[in-house]
C-alpha cells in the first residue's frame, strides 16, 4: 500500500511536458467581445466581405444565447470579455502569412521542433504534411505543392477563404451551422485558424495530413476552425495534435471541425489531444469546448473519428456523424484519460438517416486522482433507416477511489428494422492482474502502463502508427503509477 | 409559468378544497400537505426538458378535466364482480383498494400474525399515529411535482406494517380498481415497512372497471428494515384510457433483499418512477420489469438505483416489445456514491420493436464514483432472430407461431425472476393470451370488453 | 419423389447453384459430396426455403407440388426436414414448448386433433431414446448450452418426432466423435422407412459407411458434374476431388 501511495505521488507531480512558452514578438489584439473585435479580426484576416458577414450573424446570434448548463462539469465561470480573440506570433509584413520557411521567426520553428514537428520538409517524418498553428495564426504548411500536383488542396482556413472562396462558401458553416450550440455560434464569431483540406474526385491522398495547434499567448482564446471535404470516391487520412504552456489561469479553446464526405469517399479523422491539463490542484488548463461533425452525404461514404484526449481541464467534445447516404459507416473510437482534477465529457452522436448505415463506438475511459470521466453518446436511428445498426461498447477503467467514472449513452429508434446493441462496463485493474505482472519482474507502475495500454489497444491501433507510438506513451506519461 | 394551465386546476383545487381534502384523511397525512403544496406551487410540473421526465409530457397528461372524490362518497361496487383473475394454484390475502380508497367491506378472514397491519392508511395513520408518521413522506421527495401532487391531495390507500423477526407467509394480493361513471383522478399513497428480519410478497393489480378517462397517481414508499425480505409485484392490466403515474421509493437496510417486478400487459399511458436506496451494507436489489405495448400506448420506466454504501448488490432488467404505435422508454442510473466499494451491479434493457411505427427510448446510465466496483450494463434494440424463426418454420411451425413463441420467450426472463411459482405460471400465461391478442377477452375488466 | 430441374440460386447477388438437375425416387438416399463452396449447404437449403436465398430459375418439385412456392413450414408439412449444419440456439423456447408446437402443427395440417400433454410427454420419452437423448436436455432451450454431439443428436431426435418422409442430412457428421457418428447414423437409419428417401451431404466416407447410399453426386462449382454408384464415395475418399475436376475440364 506504501509503495502504491508513493506512486500516485509521483504521478501527481508528473510534469506537463510541453509547458513551455515561446518567447515571441505576439501582436495580440485588446481584450473583450463586441462587433467591432469580429470585424476587426476580419479585416487583420484580409477576409473577403461574405466571410464578415457570416461571422456578423454568428456574433448576433450568439449574443441572444445563455452558456448552457453542464450535465456533469464543473464549469468555471468564463468571462468573455477578459479574452483576447486575436493573437498573431508571425509578426508579418503584409497579410498573406510567410511563404518560406526562411520568412519565419527562429523562434517558432524552435517551438514546433521541440514539439517534435519540423516544418522544414527535408526533415519531415515520412508520409505526413502539417499545417502548424500557432494561437489564432497558421504558422506553415508542409508540402502543400506536392499536393496541389495531385489537385489536393490544403492550407490554412485563412488562406482558403482567400483562395478558394466558392468551396469554402459551399460548405463553411454547411454541417454545422452557427446555429448548433452556444460555442458554435462564438466560434463562427470569432474563429482564427485551422485547416482547409479538399480532396478531389477519386484522390487517395498519397500523405497523411496533420495539423498541429499550439495556444502560447496569455490570456488569449483558440478558435480552431477546420474544414474537410472528401470528394466522391477520394480518401484522405488526417490527423490533429495539440499542446500548450502551463498557465495559472483557464485558457478558452472553442473549435469547430467540419467534414463532408461524398459518394464512396472514405475520411479519418484522429485527434490526439494533450493541451495543458493544469496542475495537480486543479488550477489553470485548457478549457477544451469543441463542436466535431461529419457528415456523409454521399451513399457508401465512411467516415471514423479517432480520438486520444489526455488533456485540457475540461473538454467536452462528442465528435458526431449524420449517417445520411445510403450504406454508410461511421465509427467512433475513443480513449479519454483523465488525472489530478481533470474532468472529460465526451462521446459522439450517430444519426441514422440513410438505409442499411453502419455505426460502431468504441470508448474507453480511465480516470485517475480526483478526476471526472464520463461518456455521453447518441444513437439516433430515423423513421427511414431501414436496416440501421449500430454497436457500441463503452468501458471505463478506475484507477483510485477519488475519481468518477459515468456512461450516459441515449438510443432513440424509430425504424423496427434497425439493431442497436449498447454494453459498457467499469471496473478497476485487478490485484491479480498487477501480482501477476509483479511476479513476473514487471514493477507496479510499468504494470499498469502495460496494463492500460492493453486496455486501450482496440482504439489506440487505429491511429497511424507513428501517432501511435506517439499516443501510447502519452498514455503511459498521463497515468504512471495511478493505483489505488 | 408556460403550462400554468395545466398546474391551475390543481392549485385552485387545493387552495378552495383544502378543508376537505384534510377532513376526510388523518392528521399524518395532512401534516405535509402545506409543504408539498408550496414545492408544487413553485416547481409545477416537469416539462420534458426535465432529464428525468425526457419520454413522458408530464403537462399534458394532467391538462384534461377530471372529477376527484375529494368528499369520499361512496362509489358503489363489488370487487368480486369486477374481479376475477385471480391466481389459481396461489392462495393469497386478497384486498381491494377502490380508486384511491381503501375497501374495508371484503377483507380476507384469515387472520394475520400479531402485529401485523394492512389496512386503510387514513385509518392505520389515525390508529397509530407515532408509526406511521415515523416513515410517512421520509422518503418520497416532494422536489419531483408528482410526489407533491399526490402528497397534497391523497387521502387514502394502503399501509402494510411487519414487525420483527414476523414471516407472513401467504401472498397479500392487493387488487387496484379503478371504477367511476365519470373521469377520475386518483391519488393512492402505499406505505410499506418491514422491520427487522421481517418478511412478505406483496401483488399489486391494477384493473379498470369502467370505460372511462382515469388518471392516477400512486406514491409507495418502502422502509425494508435490517435483514427483510419483500418481494413487489406491480401488474398493470388497464385500458388505454387509462394514465398510471406511479413513484416508488425505497430504502434498503444492511442484508435486506428486496425485488421488484413491475409487468405492464395492457394500459394507456404509464410512467413508473423507481428509485432503490442500498442504505445499509450487504443489501440487493432485483429491479425486473416486462412491458408489452401496441397501438398507441406509452410506456415510460425511470429508475435509480443507488448504492449509498459498501458491500451491496444490484441487478436489474427490463423487456420491452413494441407493436403498431406504441411508444417505449426506459432510463435506469446506477448511482454509486464515493464509498459504496465492492459494489456489484448489472444493468439490462432489451427492447423487441415489431412495427414500423414503434418508437423505443432507451437510456442505461452508470455514475461512479468509487474504484473497487464491477457495473456494467446493457442496452439492446432489435427484432426476432430470423435464424431462429426459419429453424422453427423448418420444423412446421407457422411464422406467426413462431414469432408468438419467440416473442414469449424474450419476455419470459424478466418473469422467470419471480421468486413465487403459481405467480410465474400464472403471469407466463397472461404474457402469452396478451400476444395472442386474447388477454383483453378475459372478462375481468369491464373496458376491455 | 423429388425432380429438381435447372435450378439455379444466388445469396446475396451473388449466384452460387448454377443449374442443378436431381431426380430422388421414394426410398433413395443419395449422398452430395463436393468440396467448401461448392454450393451443397445452398442446394439444401433452398430446398427448405431458407429466406436468404434467391431462387432465380429452375423448378424443384416434391409428389407433384411447387415447393418453391410453398412457405418453409409448408415444406415441412409436405415431409421435409433438414439437419441443420449448425443447428439454431433458441434461448428462452424450451425443447418440449418447441417440439409440441411442431408436433402440433403438423397434426392440424394433416387434420389431426393436438397431441394430449401426456401423450406428447410419452412420445418424447419414446423418440429420445432413439438418439440417447438426455432427458435433461429436454428440459432446456432448444440447442442452448448443448455440445456439438448434442446439437447433432437434438436434430435426429426431432426428426424422430416430426417423421418426415425427405431427409437432408446437412454435414450432419461434422464435430462428432465415432461414438455420437454411431449413434446419430444408426439413429437415422432405424428411422427409414421404405418410403423415406434422403439427400446426406459429406465430406467423409465413414458416415455412408452406415447409411449405404443408392447414388453419388459429385458438386463442383454449382453444379453436379459426375454421378455415380457407392464406389463413387469411396473413390473420392481416396483420391481426392482433383480428378473428377480434370475429367469435367474445370
Amino acid at each position: 500500500m506504501e509503495e502504491k501511495n508513493e506512486f500516485v505521488k509521483k504521478v501527481a507531480s508528473q510534469k506537463y511536458e510541453f509547458g513551455f512558452t515561446t518567447d515571441v514578438q505576439t501582436e495580440i489584439i485588446e481584450k473583450g467581445l463586441n462587433e467591432d473585435v469580429v470585424r476587426l479580426i476580419s479585416a487583420k484576416k484580409n477576409e473577403p466581405e461574405w466571410m464578415l458577414e457570416f461571422r456578423l450573424r454568428a456574433f448576433r446570434y450568439w449574443l441572444t444565447l445563455e452558456q448552457p448548463e453542464w450535465g456533469h462539469l464543473d464549469m468555471p465561470e468564463i468571462d468573455y470579455q477578459a479574452i483576447s480573440y486575436y493573437a498573431d506570433p508571425t509578426k508579418k509584413k503584409d497579410n498573406n502569412g510567410p511563404k518560406t520557411t526562411d520568412e519565419i521567426d527562429p523562434e517558432l520553428m524552435k517551438t514546433f521542433d521541440k514539439l517534435g514537428i519540423p516544418l522544414e520538409e527535408r526533415l519531415a517524418l515520412a508520409g505526413t504534411a502539417v499545417d502548424a498553428v500557432m494561437d489564432s495564426v497558421s504558422v506553415k504548411t508542409t508540402f502543400k505543392e506536392t499536393l496541389l500536383e495531385k489537385g489536393i488542396i490544403f492550407c490554412s482556413i485563412s488562406e482558403a477563404i482567400r483562395e478558394h472562396p466558392d468551396l469554402v462558401k459551399q460548405y463553411l458553416g454547411s454541417v454545422v451551422p452557427y446555429r448548433d450550440n452556444y460555442f458554435a455560434a462564438l466560434n463562427s464569431a470569432v474563429f482564427s485558424d485551422g485547416s482547409f483540406v479538399y480532396i478531389p474526385k477519386g484522390v487517395r491522398c498519397p500523405m497523411e495530413l496533420s495539423t498541429y495547434f499550439r495556444i502560447n499567448a496569455r490570456e488569449t482564446g483558440q478558435f480552431e476552425r477546420t474544414l474537410i471535404v472528401c470528394d466522391d470516391d477520394a480518401y484522405v487520412s488526417y490527423l490533429e495534435g495539440c499542446t500548450a504552456p502551463m498557465r495559472d489561469e483557464n485558457q478558452l479553446h472553442a473549435a469547430i471541425v467540419e467534414i463532408v464526405v461524398n459518394e464512396n469517399a472514405e475520411v479519418k479523422y484522429s485527434t490526439v489531444q494533450n493541451w495543458y491539463p493544469g496542475d495537480e490542484n486543479g488550477k489553470g488548463g485548457v478549457l477544451n469546448l469543441v463542436t466535431k461533425r461529419g457528415h456523409l452525404r454521399g451513399a457508401n461514404s465512411k467516415l471514423s473519428w479517432t480520438q486520444v484526449e489526455t488533456g485540457s481541464a475540461i473538454t467536452w467534445k462528442y465528435p458526431s456523424c449524420v449517417l445520411q447516404g445510403d450504406n454508410s459507416q461511421a465509427e467512433f473510437y475513443s480513449v479519454a484519460v483523465t488525472n489530478n482534477y481533470q474532468q472529460a465529457d465526451t462521446g459522439t452522436k450517430m444519426i441514422h438517416i440513410g438505409k442499411n448505415t453502419k455505426s460502431t463506438i468504441i470508448s474507453k475511459g480511465i480516470s485517475a486522482g480526483k478526476s471526472q470521466n464520463s461518456y455521453r453518446g447518441l444513437v439516433k436511428v430515423g423513421t427511414n433507416a431501414d436496416g440501421a445498426r449500430n454497436y457500441s461498447s463503452c468501458d471505463s477503467l478506475l484507477l483510485g477511489s477519488e475519481c468518477g467514472a459515468h456512461t450516459f449513452p441515449y438510443m432513440d429508434i424509430h425504424n423496427n428494422t434497425a439493431i442497436v446493441e449498447h454494453e459498457a462496463t467499469t471496473s478497476k485493474i485487478s490485484e491479480d492482474q498487477l501480482f501477476y505482472c509483479n511476479q513476473r519482474g514487471i514493477p507496479t507502475e510499468d504494470a499498469v502502463g502495460l496494463i492500460v495500454n492493453g486496455y486501450a489497444k482496440e482504439v489506440l491501433n487505429k491511429l497511424p502508427m507513428e501517432f501511435a507510438v506517439e499516443a501510447q506513451k502519452l498514455l503511459s506519461v498521463s497515468l504512471e503509477g495511478t493505483v489505488g | 409559468m408556460e403550462n400554468l394551465n395545466s398546474e391551475k386546476q390543481y392549485i385552485d383545487l387545493y387552495q378552495s378544497c383544502s378543508d376537505i381534502i384534510a377532513e376526510h384523511s388523518s392528521e399524518v397525512m395532512n401534516a405535509l400537505r402545506a409543504e408539498a403544496f408550496e414545492k408544487f406551487c413553485k416547481n409545477g410540473f416537469p416539462t420534458q426538458k426535465v432529464e428525468r421526465y425526457k419520454y413522458t409530457d408530464v403537462p399534458e397528461a394532467f391538462k384534461p378535466d377530471y372529477g376527484l372524490n375529494i368528499k369520499r362518497l361512496n362509489i358503489p361496487v363489488n370487487p368480486a364482480d369486477v374481479f376475477k383473475c385471480d391466481v389459481p394454484n396461489m392462495s393469497t390475502l386478497l384486498y381491494f383498494v377502490v380508486n384511491d380508497e381503501f375497501y374495508t367491506k371484503a377483507m380476507p378472514k384469515t387472520g394475520l400474525p400479531d402485529g401485523v397491519i394492512v389496512g386503510s392508511l387514513r385509518e392505520a395513520s389515525k390508529l397509530h399515529p407515532e408509526l406511521v408518521s415515523k416513515y410517512y413522506g421520509k422518503l418520497a421527495d416532494t422536489n419531483d411535482s408528482v410526489t407533491a401532487l399526490n402528497t397534497m391531495l391523497a387521502q387514502d390507500g394502503l399501509f402494510v406494517y411487519v414487525p420483527k423477526n414476523v414471516v407472513l407467509d401467504k401472498t397479500l394480493q392487493v387488487v387496484n380498481i379503478l371504477r367511476a361513471d365519470v373521469d377520475l383522478m386518483s391519488n393512492r399513497r402505499v406505505l410499506i415497512v418491514l422491520e427487522e428480519s421481517a418478511q412478505a410478497r406483496i401483488l399489486f393489480c391494477d384493473h379498470a372497471a369502467d370505460d372511462r378517462n382515469f388518471l392516477t397517481t400512486q406514491v409507495i414508499e418502502v422502509f425494508a428494515g435490517e435483514n427483510s425480505s419483500l418481494d413487489i409485484y406491480e401488474l398493470e392490466e388497464t385500458h388505454e384510457k387509462n394514465t398510471r403515474f406511479s413513484n416508488l421509493y425505497v430504502s434498503q437496510q444492511a442484508y435486506s433483499n428486496v425485488l421488484h417486478d413491475s409487468i405492464t400487459l395492457y394500459n394507456g399511458t404509464t410512467r413508473n418512477m423507481a428509485d432503490f436506496n442500498l442504505d445499509g451494507q450487504g443489501a440487493e436489489i432485483h429491479s425486473y420489469g416486462c412491458a408489452i405495448t401496441d397501438s398507441s400506448e406509452h410506456i415510460d420506466n425511470n429508475t435509480v438505483i443507488s448504492h449509498n454504501v459498501p458491500n451491496c448488490q444490484s441487478d436489474q432488467l427490463y423487456k420491452y416489445v413494441l407493436d403498431d404505435k406504441s411508444v417505449g422508454a426506459f432510463a435506469g442510473l446506477i448511482l454509486v456514491k464515493k464509498d459504496a466499494q465492492k459494489t456489484v451491479s448489472q444493468e439490462t434493457n432489451s427492447n423487441l420493436c415489431v412495427s414500423k411505427e414503434a418508437r423505443m427510448y432507451t437510456q442505461p446510465m452508470l455514475e461512479i464514483y468509487a474504484d473497487d466496483v464491477k457495473c456494467s450494463h446493457g442496452s439492446t434494440v432489435g427484432q426476432l432472430d430470423e435464424m431462429a424463426l426459419f429453424y422453427m418454420r423448418q420444423r412446421g411451425i407457422s411464422e406467426a407461431e413462431a414469432r408468438r413463441l419467440l416473442q414469449n420467450a424474450f419476455c419470459s426472463q424478466a418473469i422467470e425472476q419471480i421468486r413465487l411459482e403459481p405467480l410465474r405460471d400464472r403471469l407466463h400465461m397472461l404474457v402469452d393470451k396478451r400476444f395472442r391478442g386474447e388477454l383483453n377477452k378475459c372478462g375481468g375488466c369491464k373496458g376491455c370488453k | 419423389m423429388l425432380e429438381i430441374k435447372d435450378l439455379h440460386a444466388s445469396i446475396n447477388g451473388k449466384e452460387i447453384l448454377k443449374g442443378i438437375n436431381l431426380t430422388i425416387k421414394d426410398g433413395e438416399v443419395h449422398a452430395l459430396m463436393g468440396q467448401n463452396g461448392a454450393g451443397k449447404s445452398t442446394l439444401s437449403n433452398v430446398l427448405v426455403g431458407h429466406p436468404a436465398y434467391e431462387v432465380t430459375q429452375g423448378q424443384a418439385i416434391y409428389n407433384g407440388q411447387d415447393l418453391l412456392t410453398m412457405k418453409p413450414e409448408e415444406r415441412s408439412h409436405a415431409g421435409l426436414f433438414m439437419s441443420f449444419q449448425t443447428p439454431i440456439e433458441i434461448p428462452g423456447v424450451s425443447m418440449v414448448n418447441f417440439m409440441r408446437a411442431a408436433v402440433n402443427e403438423k397434426r392440424k395440417y394433416r387434420g389431426e386433433e393436438p397431441l394430449s400433454a401426456s401423450a406428447f410427454l410419452k412420445l418424447m420419452r419414446e423418440k429420445r431414446a432413439i438418439v440417447e437423448l438426455d432427458s435433461k436436455l429436454a428440459n432446456r432451450s432448444v440447442n442452448e448450452g448443448f455440445s456439438g454431439g448434442e446439437k447433432k443428436r437434438n436434430e435426429i431426435f426431432q426428426m424422430a418426432m416430426l417423421e418426415p418422409t425427405f431427409a437432408i442430412l446437412d454435414e450432419t457428421d461434422s464435430g462428432l466423435d465415432v461414438d455420437a457418428l454411431r449413434i446419430v447414423a444408426e439413429g437415422f437409419n432405424k428411422l427409414r422407412t421404405p418410403q423415406t428417401s434422403a439427400l446426406v451431404i459429406t465430406h467423409y466416407q465413414r458416415l455412408l459407411d452406415y447409411l449405404k447410399p443408392d447414388i453419388i453426386h459429385v458438386l463442383i462449382g454449382g453444379q453436379i458434374v459426375k454421378t455415380g454408384g457407392p464406389e463413387l464415395a469411396l473413390e473420392i475418399d481416396e483420391k481426392g476431388f482433383d480428378w473428377i475436376k480434370a475429367e469435367a475440364g474445370l
